[in-house]
């Protein structure tokens, strides 16, 4: 407990005096999302508030935090995915550029269309073939044109390093697919739709090591081509592939809220708030 | 001091040329989804509907019809003949009654074993099992009143309610038991493995771990057999034979509510098909409130649980 304090006032120290030169040494990235006092609500009880920050285009954010600190719930904020649950309510501004999220006139499978989700589980369709798994956002999207389909197909799956494995047996069930090779085909099937963001749901969590290192790689490489949004458990995996980071904390009332939020080496090591401090050296969580 | 770089731009390139591509078709092609969508809709509360107007008629016409008949003699005088006034089905409440607490007093140890056994078990007398209960629920229940007719009322002494709660639990059990296995089977793997690891046996797990955590369905199970048993007629029929006078003795021929509603209703006594009417807008009742009840408790003890 004094370690702790000792450290605190250290640390505070340190920021004292850093402060005065802030040294901006990355690019200013174009905002595609910007999330403004954003809270989830299910059934009245608070899950999630207190949410400002921007996502910038070109970049992997990654949500970070404890259990029930509420990363997963504000990440399905973000492309409406609470709309299904009677109970939740979203309050606060999301925009993606200039469209407001949650405005009434926003069609949410529009809006789902141009931000895509990968899962914590690999899950894709049981019923269809490893093509048809690939293209079938494109499908409900109404995209029926078969030059179109092939090319987002052969594109999405060369984007998740999945092409050379199956582009001789793209007529095979999915389901033929290793743990690993099935999440890349969920985001092969997500990037198929051309998204601008993609959130990802601790994607490597029912994975193995090695798959998870391979899933890692893929998030590194795709931020050209797609704003990446990540729910992580994993400090290490925030480290290595994020570039700004959100850190929530579970508040005494049970609703997460955001502590800090800052570019990933700042974040990591020389947070302002104590408590991002502590968490990050792993004394709780 | 570092000088902050103008913006970068994403590149212009096949992904966002194929990105312009997809939205314009997923925005253009909008209108045609949403209509598909609403017409999918629209047809699916047109059947609902359709489905529903049975159900609503024979709750509206029922109590229009039955309604009138209920009174305070309605509920605690036996029936009386046809011209006298007064006279209610007090005899047949009591019939049903007992009939139904003996099945279920029977019923509900043995089923809820049986759906215990199934569950745990996947061996060929439990596939056996599984689908004698299946063939059992679809058997005609005239088929059960001849079967409880030949079996108890022509060896041990003629009609009882004894009979008729034979009868009435041989409808019940096989809903019991498949309840019972579909409410044990619903408890995860997760928690018996977890009692397993604890050192717990087979016995105590069932017994501490899936049974309680599988309540809120069986009772479900439980109640809805109930329902399924307190409106059978034919089984009735050919055991209880029916009794205008009250019995408390189950092992004499006793009245019970369906077969006051079917003996009466086909007479040609307006008095007494008006009690008939009564008399099935009480069982509606009954029926429906241990069906809407059943969910109200099990979804209070599903809450509690969370």
């Amino acid at each position: 407990m004094i370690e702790a304090e000792v450290t605190v006032a250290r640390v505070e120290e340190a920021v004292a005096v850093y402060s005065d030169e802030v040294v901006v040494d990355q690019p200013e990235r174009k905002v595609v999302m910007t999330l403004a006092d954003v809270a989830v609500a299910f059934g009245g009880r608070t899950a999630v508030r207190d949410v400002t920050f921007d996502v910038h285009a070109g970049e992997v954010t990654a949500l970070i935090g404890p259990s029930g600190s509420g990363k997963t719930t504000l990440l399905r904020a973000l492309n409406r995915m609470h709309d299904t649950v009677r109970t939740a309510a979203v309050t606060g501004t999301v925009r993606l550029g200039d469209l407001d999220v949650y405005a009434p006139s926003t069609d949410p499978t529009l809006l789902r269309s141009r931000v895509g989700m990968v899962f914590q589980r690999p899950n894709p369709f049981p019923t269809m073939s490893i093509y048809e798994n690939a293209v079938a956002g494109l499908k409900f999207n109404g995209v029926r044109k078969k030059s179109l389909l092939d090319e987002a197909a052969e594109s999405a799956l060369i984007g998740a390093a999945l092409w050379d494995s199956v582009k001789d047996r793209m007529k095979a069930h999915a389901s033929t697919l290793s743990g690993g090779e099935q999440q890349r085909l969920c985001i092969a099937r997500a990037l198929a739709v051309e998204p601008e963001v993609l959130l990802m749901d601790e994607p490597t969590s029912a994975l193995d090591p090695i798959a998870t290192k391979r899933i890692e790689e893929l998030v590194v490489e795709l931020k050209d081509r797609v704003t990446i949004i990540i729910v992580t458990h994993n400090m290490q995996q925030a480290m290595r592939v994020s570039d700004r980071c959100a850190f929530l904390l579970m508040g005494e009332d049970k609703a997460g809220e955001l502590i800090e939020f800052g570019p990933t080496a700042t974040l990591f090591s020389e947070p302002t708030d104590p408590r991002t401090l502590d968490y990050v050296n792993g004394r709780f969580g | 001091m570092t000088i902050v770089e103008a913006p970068v731009e994403l590149p212009v390139d096949a992904t966002t040329e194929r990105r312009r591509a997809i939205q314009a078709a997923a925005s253009s092609s909008l209108r045609r989804r949403k209509l598909s969508s609403g017409i999918a809709i629209g047809v699916c509360w047109a059947f609902l509907g359709i489905a529903i107007i049975p159900l609503v008629a024979v709750l509206i016409y029922v109590t229009a019809k039955g309604l009138p008949a209920w009174n305070v003699d309605f509920f605690t005088q036996s029936t009386t003949p046809e011209g006298i006034p007064g006279g209610g089905v007090w005899n047949a409440i009591v019939g049903t009654v007992e009939i139904t607490l003996i099945a279920v007093a029977v019923t509900v140890p043995l089923g809820l074993l049986c759906g215990l056994f199934l569950a745990e078990s996947n061996g060929r007398i439990a596939a056996t099992l599984r689908f004698t209960a299946d063939v059992m629920t679809g058997v005609p229940s005239i088929t059960v009143g001849i079967f409880g007719y030949i079996a108890i009322v022509k060896n041990f002494g003629g009609y009882s309610g004894l009979a008729g709660a034979f009868a009435i639990g041989f409808i019940m059990l096989p809903v019991i038991t498949r309840a019972g296995e579909t409410a044990i089977r619903g408890v995860p793997q997760s928690l018996n493995e977890a009692a397993l690891a604890l050192g717990a046996r087979r016995a105590t797990i069932a017994r501490r771990v899936v049974v309680p955590t599988a309540l809120p369905g069986i009772i479900t199970g439980v109640l809805l057999a109930v329902a399924r048993g307190l409106g059978e007629t034919a089984p009735l029929l050919l055991t209880i034979f029916g009794n205008q006078y009250l019995q408390w003795n189950p092992t004499k021929p006793m009245e019970a509510l369906p077969i006051l509603i079917y003996n009466n209703s086909s007479q040609p006594y307006a008095d007494l098909v008006q009690v008939a009417w009564g008399a099935a807008l009480l069982l509606m009742v009954v029926v429906l409130v241990l069906s809407i009840g059943s969910r109200l408790f099990a979804a209070r003890l599903q809450k509690e649980r969370r």
